[in-house]
């Protein structure tokens, strides 16, 4: 997934594509549903934590394969276990993946991205071209090989899909860094001796933070779609803990009879990513100065 | 044209040596001894010992990476850790699997984003724009996995109309084969339909406000005349370059797929190597798929050459 590349929100400016828009005034649609799936869930995560239905990991025979119902709303699974519970404690593992791969990607990839803008020539050259050559990898497969080597988990998916996107990060902030270093401002800044940090730290990264933040949810979306790929695979979460790719993965031998087990962890899936890509897409609207500029 | 093309060249032969470098770094430097990785930390010292001199690990690793690379400069994948066999049958008929699948797959996602981005692009004031741009982004959240595995649930088990899994060679029976590839195909395809549908309507909106569009139609071509005569080969290079990126994108996605429907293709021998720990053969199949993403994204520049003859002459 670029990880798998898979966003176009990271790549098209549609919203500039669009020429004038016809806009709700004070209110963005695209911002609003994003922001409302995203919460809603941050919002199950959070409840997971002091309330589910039942255990979601304690197995439950006499109630095994259950359909949805009153008692259990998304059914069992084959050993009695809740989905329900289980979707809930999925969507913490789904954000904090989340939240160390996007974070790792900025962390590393955002300094670079500034260095290699403020320092052209060899220095700026060379950074990206080692960007160009991770690029060739795509995030899974890094997750696949990261996990060929050090043993596949949680962690191991979190940083190799960390790593997957410093190029994309990198890359942005470079380009939002070569724009800065036209301003009159930082020519000021230059004239009056300010040192290279100082003009970064106050004038560079300030302004390419709109960029930045549009990144996050956009990688955010796409680190859901690669961790519940490589639960899918069995390179994931190691059971029991609950994800919704090993989830949608158990589900296949109950298909066409019990869609449910399927039907549950798919659609918390796409809820979570199709949030993320809404938000960032929102967000890159109203952020993004280089969209602004041309629509 | 010529002086690029070898600086094409020159850049796809110089991003390979690299990735084969960083693959062997990672996968055969950083985890330590493979000997340790492949018969677990209670080996004793003899079964070790045993195992690097029958693999060759012992030797040191600049002589491991000359041999590897040379290798498979000359077709020879290398020899698996854990079984001993040849590498280099399986990974060719592999590839070839996935080679099909994926092709199919980028087919069948041109074939849904180019009518619809383009309608959805000279609709896009209207209710119809705003359905397929709904759509594709409703298209774009949702993972190919979770496609296989409603068709699956849907096509193969409830209605029976074709096999959930397997895979019949064309050699074998072309009838066989495409009710084996077809499900496989069209859940690696529809999924990124849905993204370069999106792309293709950007592209095809920018388009219709250049002004060469607006001097055909003034010459007397019809709006559909001047965007297909005029318009779409204008619109290709953004297309082809998101093309390029999905291609990538779904030599990943039929690792997952593969899955799915027990398609013996080389993502599936990847998940195998991984889960056996089988270090030399996930260091090929890796640099294989990466080949395959890098050799793709060299033919896009290459095509961009012969769409716009303006970067033809622009040198380096």
């Amino acid at each position: 997934m670029s990880a798998v590349v898979r966003g176009p929100s990271a790549l098209v400016p549609e919203a500039a594509a669009v020429g004038p828009r016809r806009r709700t005034p004070g209110v963005h649609l695209q911002l609003v549903v994003g922001a409302a799936l995203v919460l809603l869930v941050v919002a199950v995560a959070v409840a997971s934590f002091f309330w589910t239905p039942y255990d979601p990991v304690r197995a439950q025979p006499a109630v095994r394969l259950q359909p949805p119902g009153a008692q259990h709303w998304f059914g069992t699974d084959r050993f009695g276990r809740d989905v329900l519970s289980q979707v809930m404690v999925g969507a913490r593992l789904t954000l904090y993946v989340g939240v160390v791969a996007v974070g790792i990607a900025a962390v590393v990839g955002v300094p670079v991205g500034i260095v290699a803008g403020m320092r052209r020539g060899v220095p700026g050259a060379l950074l990206m071209r080692g960007s160009d050559v991770l690029l060739a990898f795509p995030g899974l497969l890094l997750a696949i090989i990261l996990g060929a080597a050090f043993g596949t988990g949680t962690t191991t998916a979190m940083i190799a899909l960390g790593i997957g996107a410093v190029p994309a990060f990198a890359r942005v902030a470079r380009s939002g860094t070569l724009q800065v270093m036209q301003t009159d401002y930082v020519l000021a800044a230059r004239a009056a001796n300010r040192s290279a940090w100082a003009i970064a730290w106050r004038h560079v990264l300030p302004n390419i933070a709109g960029m930045i933040v549009v990144q996050c949810s956009v990688h955010f979306g796409l680190a859901v779609l690669a961790e519940a790929a490589l639960s899918f695979l069995g390179l994931g979460t190691a059971p029991p803990t609950p994800s919704w790719g090993r989830m949608l993965q158990e589900s296949q031998q109950f298909l066409g009879v019990h869609d449910n087990l399927a039907l549950a962890p798919g659609i918390a899936i796409a809820i979570a990513v199709l949030g993320f890509n809404l938000l960032g897409d929102g967000l890159r609207d109203v952020l993004d100065p280089r969209l602004k500029s041309v629509r | 044209m010529r002086r690029q093309i070898t600086w094409l060249v020159g850049q796809l032969a110089a991003t390979l040596a690299l990735a084969s470098v960083l693959v062997f770094l990672v996968l055969r430097v950083l985890p330590g001894d493979s000997a340790v990785v492949a018969l677990g930390v209670n080996a004793t010292p003899e079964a070790l010992a045993a195992w690097r001199a029958q693999h060759g690990t012992d030797r040191p690793l600049i002589t491991q990476y000359g041999d590897w690379v040379g290798g498979l400069l000359r077709g020879d994948f290398g020899r698996s850790f854990v079984t001993g066999n040849d590498l280099t049958p399986l990974v060719l008929d592999r590839v070839q699997v996935t080679l099909i699948l994926v092709g199919l797959g980028l087919v069948i996602a041109l074939a849904i984003a180019i009518p619809l981005g383009t309608l959805a692009a000279v609709k896009h004031r209207t209710a119809w724009g705003s359905v397929i741009a709904g759509a594709s982004q409703l298209g774009v959240a949702v993972p190919n996995f979770l496609v296989a595995v409603l068709l699956v649930a849907f096509v193969s088990v409830r209605a029976g109309w074709l096999p959930a899994g397997g895979w019949v060679p064309p050699a074998v029976s072309m009838a066989e084969f495409w009710r084996h590839v077809t499900l496989p195909a069209i859940a690696l395809g529809t999924v990124q339909g849905a993204i370069i549908t999106r792309y293709v309507r950007s592209a095809v909106i920018e388009v219709m406000r250049e002004d060469f569009l607006r001097t055909a139609r003034a010459a007397g071509h019809t709006r559909a005349s001047a965007l297909v005569r005029h318009g779409l080969r204008n619109a290709g290079i953004p297309i082809v370059t998101v093309v390029g990126v999905q291609v990538a994108a779904m030599l990943v996605g039929a690792v997952v797929v593969e899955r799915v429907f027990v398609v013996p293709g080389l993502g599936s021998l990847l998940v195998d190597s991984v889960q056996q720990r089988d270090l030399q053969a996930v260091q090929s199949i890796v640099l294989v798929l990466v080949a395959l993403v890098v050799v793709g994204n060299f033919l896009v520049d290459l095509l961009y050459t012969v769409l716009d003859p303006r970067l033809r002459t622009a040198g380096r």
